[in-house]
């Protein structure tokens, strides 16, 4: 049977990953979002970074708010347990998530909507926290599930479908990020793939929260002439501000690092990237530079792309608790119940 | 003018004993919490049934508080509506609080205040001059604001014969890690003592007088009977957002959970406490950590529902299991925030959007509170929803005396989870399918290793396998499984106790902190008026299908709630159907407790006698 069926699949979708599973083990059901959406594409590199860092899919969470973003979830590792919860509210989910068991690998997908407006309070929190878990902003300046209105990452004087100008300020949710402490701050583009997955790997890797704003054009509302968060725009005028390789810790290669040249960045399961310089010199561990940079690229309207800012040593959100090493949701009885005895004590004192 | 060395003899008068109300006025953080908690225990030291409330200002310090004792033999301790003692010390309400109380009453007041006891005749007072007496015993000046209270707990001691060593022993139990503060509190209650016997000539009836009733009770206030239940209920998530009455739930399971549940071997938390930015963010907490398999709760009140809605609805959808401690009061924000009532139960049974019902359940006493954040995990996981345990500030807040709690027989009831273990041996896994036929199915949790064990979790907009479906029969389906369910949930929330008297064609239903007031008031209209009435309390919502046998078994039934709507009585006559013509109401909405003179009066009104 096996062999009969082996010709069909491309010998790509063939190839195992250090669990044995191949990359159609990590797709989840079919889109049904607008052909050519942005988001599409960025499923597919999520389901690429997991399937190359062999992940196991039955330890991935996967959480959303609501949007054509929040949708994504079930377009990629069908073989996790997925939530699409309320508009703006995942993070609350995921961060309970994370405290009932510690041990999931999870990932979130936001819109902009969903994060910068209905769920900043949420967002920036989750930050705060520093809760452990990959978190993607889908960003097309628009709410594209209820039909285009500007969200509030919507670039000052971009146009909408319909020509109004937006007038206000937009929200970055990664300099927001950065200031809040945040220890992955990633900005890419849905187009730029090759990028996005090793960012996405990145992530993967980081023990904290890892927030990746990606442009994601919505090509039914926002991809005209005049919005800064079209196709056209984004291909035209992104900026990498390095090239990134991620090197995962079970397939190490030795890259020469090149004072100037190339940075390393090291994370705790071994793992490292290496920022290849491509133009001025940036280090995204300078937390003042990230801003500086980021202001810099707001006020001259500029779309820097590449990993903003890293700090890897932040303790996560189940380290500052002190949790138990084993997850809180299987525990045992005999270790949640405290014994008669302790009853007794409580209410000799009392009496 | 002034009593204090009166030569003669106080009047005769036949005493009362073992019955009376204290209320104590004094200005909020001024320390005399500690104080009137002594005074309580000391009384219930001796044996004799007792409660305390305190009617508190929602401000830090400056305004004026007042907290009630009521003693009584016979063990009525709802709150009583006349003020048998006063005791001044807040200038600001003296006039107020002295013009207040019934005739024959007793009015002890602070020298300093500007009382003249020409005001009421009719009342017995006794002038006690607290800055010379805490100047005399307490050295140090700044220590002396702190004592000053336990003056008045030493002069009512000496005057109610309340046994001062009960005082020493209540304030050593109390400070008994503050060995100091407990010795100098003990010399300030011995020179308020010293002082009235030298100086107080006894003109008025009451007393105390030792009895056996409170042996092996336990004081405590409702609030932290819940923590404990919860604790013992095995809770691993706690998250919230503060807001009164509701904060000392959650600060003292985080004290417990401190205490009692830190792993020996690694000195790390079998638990975690989170305090939220809102009460959204905590409700979402709760159902991510239940749905990845935490027994998780948070506490609230009224204000805090109102933002958790949108999230119990997904609950109920998604069937994710939530405890919710509502110690409901009188709202909004700047309403009576600091008063009591039972006013969200119409807001929790539907709470949040489309056909949206939760099981509520209703403690009265301090067993009932640690019982019943029990009982609330075990049905919160295995019915998959929302549970809401309905305390009140009175209960939450204030002492009460109690039975000591019984340790939990039951082992914890985890719902229907299945693990990778029972996959294999079912081979398939259909989230959303009634399997038992109770409505109830069964569910998997994040990181179970077996390849049957995902699927996805979204409102109500799937099928039996948790797929994506807008198909109208689906929904459908759906829907009617949840109402088995909730009908499932009648037989598992706490059964109502029944109180049948044998020919009463009155009946009374009533839940929760009302359950003292209405006690009182069967015997008041029993011995008083031979008015013989029979008792239904509610203990959990949906309502049992006993609930609707005694309405039908009743001429005339009573809902006594203590809210302006009759929220309860409407929900009952839902139930009820064509019996609703039976249903009354009594409702008691003032902030403060329901008392029994209340129900009593109404209910002669009501029945035309
Ligand atoms: C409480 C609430 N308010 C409003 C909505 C309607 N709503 C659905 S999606 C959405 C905006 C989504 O925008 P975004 O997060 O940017 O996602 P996109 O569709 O652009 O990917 C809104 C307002 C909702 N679901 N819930
Ligand atoms: S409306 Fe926009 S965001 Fe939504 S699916 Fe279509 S292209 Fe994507
Ligand atoms: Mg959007």
């Amino acid at each position: 049977m096996a062999e009969i069926a082996a010709p069909q699949v491309p010998a790509e979708e063939r190839k195992k990953n250090r669990l044995g599973l191949t990359l159609p083990e990590y797709q989840g059901s079919a889109s049904t979002l607008c052909t050519g959406c942005g988001h599409d594409a960025i499923t597919n590199q999520v389901i690429r970074a997991f399937y190359e860092m062999g992940v196991q899919p039955h330890m991935v969470a996967k959480m959303s708010g609501i949007g054509c973003s929040s949708k994504t979830p079930a377009y990629f590792l069908g073989k996790s347990h997925g939530f699409n919860a309320v508009h703006g509210r995942m993070p609350a989910i995921s961060t309970g998530a994370m405290l009932a068991n510690k041990q999931l690998v999870t990932i979130g997908v936001s819109g902009d909507g969903d994060t910068a407006s209905i769920g900043m309070g949420q967002f920036i929190h989750l930050v705060r926290r520093n809760v452990p878990m990959i978190y993607i902003i889908e960003n097309n300046g628009v709410y594209g599930l209820t039909k285009g209105q500007f969200s509030a990452t919507a670039d000052l004087h971009s146009k909408s479908k319909w020509g109004q100008e937006n007038q206000m300020q937009p929200i970055d949710c990664c300099s927001l990020a950065i200031e809040l402490g945040c220890g992955y701050v990633a900005r890419s583009f849905s187009g730029d793939m090759k990028q996005l997955l090793a960012l996405l790997k990145g992530a993967v890797a980081h023990k904290g929260l890892a927030l990746l704003d990606v442009v994601s054009p919505c090509i039914t509302f926002n991809n005209h002439e005049g919005s800064t968060k079209a196709y056209k725009w984004a291909k035209e005028h992104e900026m990498p501000l390095h090239e990134i390789g991620f090197v995962p810790f079970f397939e190490q290669v030795e890259a020469e690092v090149k004072p100037g040249e190339t940075k390393r960045i090291d994370f705790p399961d071994g793992s490292h990237v290496i920022l290849k310089r491509v133009g001025e010199d940036y280090d995204p561990t300078n937390k003042g530079q990230a801003l500086l940079t980021l202001l810099k690229a707001r006020e001259e309207n500029l779309f820097l792309t590449g990993l903003l800012y890293t700090d890897t040593k932040t303790p996560d959100f189940c380290t500052q608790l002190n949790l138990v090493d084993q997850p809180l949701a299987t525990l045992p009885e005999s270790l949640t119940r405290p014994p008669k005895a302790v009853l007794e004590e409580v209410m000799e004192r009392l009496r | 003018m002034t009593t204090l060395a009166a030569p003669e003899k106080p009047k005769a008068q036949t005493q009362i004993i073992n019955d009376f109300s204290i209320e104590i006025a004094t200005i909020n953080g001024s320390g005399s919490q500690t104080a009137n908690n002594m005074l309580m225990r000391s009384i219930f030291q001796m044996g004799i049934p007792c409660s305390g409330k305190n009617l508190f200002p929602s401000n830090i310090a400056g305004l004026p508080t007042w907290f009630t004792i009521r003693a009584n033999g016979d063990g009525y301790i709802a709150r009583k509506a006349e003020t048998d003692i006063l005791i001044c010390m807040n200038p600001d309400t003296v006039f107020e609080d002295i013009r207040n109380i019934r005739p024959g009453a007793v009015c002890l007041y602070n020298e300093e205040l500007p009382v003249s006891e020409d005001i009421r005749t009719d009342l017995i007072f006794y002038k006690v001059p607290f800055a010379k007496i805490v100047k005399e015993c307490c050295p140090e000046p700044k220590l002396r604001r702190l004592v000053t209270n336990m003056i008045y707990v030493g002069a009512i001691d000496f005057l109610l014969n309340i046994d001062l060593q009960e005082t020493f022993k209540a304030l050593r139990k109390n400070f008994s890690r503050k060995p100091k503060a407990a010795e100098i509190n003990i010399v300030a209650a011995q020179a308020g003592y010293d002082w009235a016997k030298a100086n107080l000539a006894k003109r008025d009836p009451f007393r105390v007088e030792r009895m056996s009733k409170t042996q092996g009770k336990i004081i405590l206030d409702g609030n932290s009977a819940a923590a404990l239940g919860a604790v013992f209920a095995g809770v691993t998530v706690l998250t919230w957002y503060p807001i009164t009455p509701s904060s000392s739930l959650c600060e003292s399971m985080i004290d417990y959970l401190e205490e009692y549940r830190i792993d020996k071997a690694t000195g790390k938390q079998t638990f975690a406490h989170v305090q939220a930015e809102d009460e959204l963010a905590s409700i979402g907490m709760v159902l991510g950590a239940a749905w990845a398999g935490a027994r998780a709760c948070t506490a609230t009140a009224g204000p805090g529902i109102s933002l958790m809605s949108e999230f119990v609805g997904l609950s109920y959808y998604a069937e994710i299991p939530a405890v919710i401690f509502n110690v409901q009061r009188t709202g909004p924000s700047t309403g009576l925030p600091t008063r009591t009532m039972q006013g969200d139960i119409g807001l929790c049974a539907t709470a949040s959007h489309g056909d949206t019902k939760h099981p509520m359940l209703f403690p009265a006493n301090l067993s009932e509170c640690f019982e019943m954040a029990g009982d609330a995990f075990d049905l919160a996981e295995r019915l998959q929803t929302t549970v809401f345990v309905m305390l009140d500030l009175d209960l939450g807040m204030n002492n009460w005396m109690g039975d000591p709690f019984a340790y939990p027989t039951r082992p914890l009831d985890r719902g229907k989870v299945l693990s990778a273990a029972d996959l294999q041996k079912l081979g398939k896994f259909e989230r959303y399918r009634d399997v038992d036929g109770d409505g109830i199915p069964y569910r998997t949790l994040p990181g179970t290793s077996h390849p049957a064990a995902s699927y996805f979790t979204r409102g109500s907009g799937h099928n039996e396998k948790a797929l994506y479906s807008e198909k109208p029969d689906d929904y459908r389906n759906n829907m009617d499984r949840l109402a088995r369910k909730f009908d499932t949930a009648r037989k598992l929330v706490p059964a109502p106790v029944e109180q049948a008297e044998p020919g009463a064609e009155i009946g009374f239903i009533a839940f929760g902190t009302t359950h003292d007031a209405l006690q009182e008031s069967r015997d008041q209209l029993r011995n008083e008026k031979s008015v013989k009435t029979s008792y239904l309390r509610l203990r959990g919502y949906p309502f049992s299908p006993r609930v609707k046998e005694f309405v039908a078994r009743h001429k005339h039934v009573y809902v006594v709630e203590q809210n302006r709507d009759g929220q309860m009585r409407d929900l009952l006559a839902l139930e009820v159907g064509a019996d609703c013509g039976r249903l009354r109401s009594i409702r008691h909405y003032t902030g403060v407790a329901i008392d029994a003179r209340f129900i009593t009066s109404s209910i002669l009104t009501q029945e035309g006698r």
